[in-house]
């Protein structure tokens, strides 16, 4: 059986599917749904999901998992609230979140290259560090308020049509997903990070700088997740150590419905953002409806993680199939440790 | 580094492979209780009232019984070299349901037991069925049921918090057996049925035979497929009896909050306890030791007033303590500027 385009498009081409039935079925059972408005407040009220989805795309497609996403944003949004405070300028209090993130992230990414950890278990417990650092910052939910927030943050905006203004939220998001593709498909960095998800033995034989891109990835992603973090402060004008809880498993669903395979080394980033996308219109069906439960959310997005992961699980049999001609060729044995 | 990383794995092991992997988690342990001993007043007080034992060691036991019992049937899935992400979801689903059917004081114990624990057992086998069936990644097949566990527990309890005053159920959690709280009877009966069934019989090398090598194991006559199956459907039954726990405890079925994050303290556990996330050999007293461990850290903070909140980041540098001291590499550089002295 032969498809007229690479296998390795299809679960994107099925994320693209998904989310035009998914808009499509709400615009036409809700009138205002498919307004521009709508689409402007679809992306600013999901964009810091998107920021952090992009960052765990990465980490992802590097065959790594990051679960102190969540946390970062939670530690982040009380950290600035905590040096807006104190009197830091806001633009100060963010560059020193975005280091503090990346440094944490890249901090992760060592213990998880150089002690040979699972990426898992030291993600694990950097989130619970970054959650409890959260409360030692300060232990309770905390306003901002300083003109920047209140006055320069709304200035920001796009007109994206008659009377609609797109916020900074969105503006983010659509920059990061833009740069984001850039480093994936056109860099050196983005070409090792596929690498190495794909097959991390050969990726070393061919001279890719193993540790360095690893760190990088988590370091991208620890960034990503303090991004998204000052994005959730531009929205709530507040920071709580407690915010973002379960934030990381919206970030995971987002990128593989978005088609990302969580082996690594296959996938893409715009399936991300248009994960992202569904993930938002059905919590905004709901919304619309009315009458259905919150939980229902739970529920259909478990029912779309299991339909894109049977999709894979079938890409993954077709494309195997094919190649089916190629010899085997048997991994060699593990060489037997020099003596000392 | 490479020479020292050969010579470490060549040096013949001064313990049998099972207890040196205690040794860590019990030396933490120790010196856990020991700065207790030395710095909580009161800590080590057992007092025995109206045929009770009270007292912080008990509570230790009593409040770490839901880790443990996750524990045992994570350490049977990690050492198949998965992960059950859904078993904080599944003790939510298991005390939603229990607690819906004893709301009636006259209502059937049994019944509602019965129920809550074959779901329970359906939802392990359902990720049992994904991972050994379809061949899909634990951590993502079981991530499915971690999302959507809770939304159906929800859907039981309909959005609210049901109580019940059921005796028979309130028992489950609060009830005395033997002098100890009851949910440690439970704890001790699934641990000596546990080892039993892995150590007095073949299973036990069954699996670890999996996941040290499945295609090795396949080609030894093992069905893999069946042995993945039945770790991921064990696991679901013993997180529905923590989920009775946690409902009995708190005489309610809190969807949301039931078991939330406790996946994470049972891996934790496991992995504090010796046995790889790799998969391959497993420690079923380690996990214990471990699930121990990690209470009697919670305990102690609780009990020198650090705020809750806070007792993550501990718990953190804990596993972090534990994960690298085990970690080769991490030994070999700690062992290098001695060596190159005795040289």
């Amino acid at each position: 059986m032969r498809f007229p385009i690479a296998t390795k498009y299809i679960p994107l081409l099925g994320t693209a599917l998904v989310l035009v039935l998914v808009y499509v079925a709400g615009a036409m059972a809700y009138p205002g749904f498919a307004s521009l408005y709508t689409f402007k407040l679809l992306l600013e009220n999901n964009s810091f999901v998107g920021v952090a989805a992009i960052g765990m795309t990465f980490v992802i497609l590097s065959g790594g998992i990051d679960l102190s996403v969540g946390s970062v944003v939670a530690f982040t949004s009380i950290f600035i609230a905590k040096l807006i405070f104190l009197g830091f300028h806001p633009l100060a209090a963010i560059a020193m979140s975005l280091v503090l993130g990346a440094a944490f992230g890249a901090f992760q990414g060592a213990l998880i290259h150089f002690y040979r950890q699972p990426a898992f278990l030291i993600t694990l417990a950097g989130m619970f560090f970054a959650r409890g650092m959260g409360y030692v910052v300060h232990d309770q939910a905390l306003g901002i308020k300083h003109e920047f927030y209140s006055e320069s943050i709304t200035n920001w905006s796009i007109p994206i049509g008659p009377g609609v203004q797109l916020g900074l939220t969105a503006i983010i998001f659509i920059a990061c997903l833009l740069v984001g593709l850039f480093i994936a498909h056109f860099t050196r960095f983005g070409r090792a990070v596929y690498a190495i998800g794909d097959d991390e033995q050969s990726a070393t034989l061919m001279g890719i700088p193993i540790g360095r891109t690893k760190i990088a990835v988590y370091a991208l992603s620890g960034f990503l997740s303090a991004l998204a973090g000052v994005v959730s402060t531009f929205y709530q004008s507040s920071g709580w150590a407690n915010n973002a809880i379960g934030f990381e498993l919206d970030a995971i669903a987002a990128t593989v419905i978005g088609g990302t395979l969580l082996t690594g080394g296959v996938g893409f980033l715009a399936g991300t953002g248009m994960g992202v996308l569904i993930l938002g219109l059905i919590q905004d069906i709901i919304n619309f409806q009315g009458t259905l439960s919150s939980w229902w959310t739970k529920i259909v997005v478990g029912l779309l993680l299991l339909l894109f992961i049977g999709l894979q699980t079938l890409v993954t049999a077709l494309s195997r199939r094919r190649i089916r001609h190629v010899p085997a060729v048997p991994k060699p044995d593990k060489p037997a440790p020099a003596a000392a | 580094m490479k020479a020292e990383y050969a010579t470490l794995i060549n040096r013949k092991p001064a313990l049998p492979e099972g207890l040196a992997k205690l040794v860590w988690p019990v030396a933490a342990l120790t010196l856990l209780l020991v700065f207790n001993a030395i710095f909580t007043p009161g800590f080590f007080r057992v007092e025995f009232r109206d045929g009770y034992l009270y007292g912080s060691l008990i509570d230790i036991l009593n409040h770490g019984s839901k880790v443990m019992l996750l524990a045992l049937g994570m350490t049977l899935v990690i050492a198949t070299g998965g992960v059950d992400l859904s078993v904080g979801a599944v003790m939510a689903v298991s005390g939603a349901i229990a607690v819906e059917m004893v709301q009636d004081p006259t209502a059937s114990l049994a019944a509602a037991v019965a129920a809550a624990l074959s779901v329970s057992v359906l939802a392990g086998a359902w990720n049992g069925a994904l991972v050994s069936l379809l061949r899909i990644q634990p951590i993502i097949a079981t991530l499915i049921l971690m999302v959507a566990g809770r939304g159906v527990a929800q859907l039981i309890t309909k959005g609210f918090i049901p109580i019940t005053q059921h005796e028979g159920f309130t028992f489950i959690g609060n009830g005395k057996f033997l002098a100890l709280p009851f949910p440690v009877t439970i704890v001790a009966i699934m641990v000596l049925l546990t080892w039993a069934a892995t150590r007095k019989t073949a299973i036990g090398l069954f699996i670890e035979s999996v996941g040290d090598n499945e295609k090795a194991s396949h080609f030894a006559g093992i069905n893999a497929r069946t042995v993945k199956f039945v770790v991921y459907t064990f696991s679901g039954f013993c997180a529905g009896l923590a989920g009775l726990v946690a409902a009995s405890n708190i005489k309610a079925a809190d969807s949301n909050n039931a078991g939330l994050f406790l996946e994470l303290d049972a891996i934790i556990a496991v992995v504090v306890g010796g046995t790889a996330l790799t998969g391959g050999r497993f420690n079923l007293p380690g996990a214990i030791i471990g699930s121990l461990l990690i209470q009697t850290l919670t305990t102690t903070l609780y009990m020198r007033n650090v705020n809750p909140f806070v007792i993550p980041v501990y718990k953190a540098v804990v596993v972090l303590a534990v994960c690298l001291i085990q970690s080769p590499v991490f030994r070999a550089q700690l062992a290098a500027p001695f060596r190159r002295a005795a040289a």
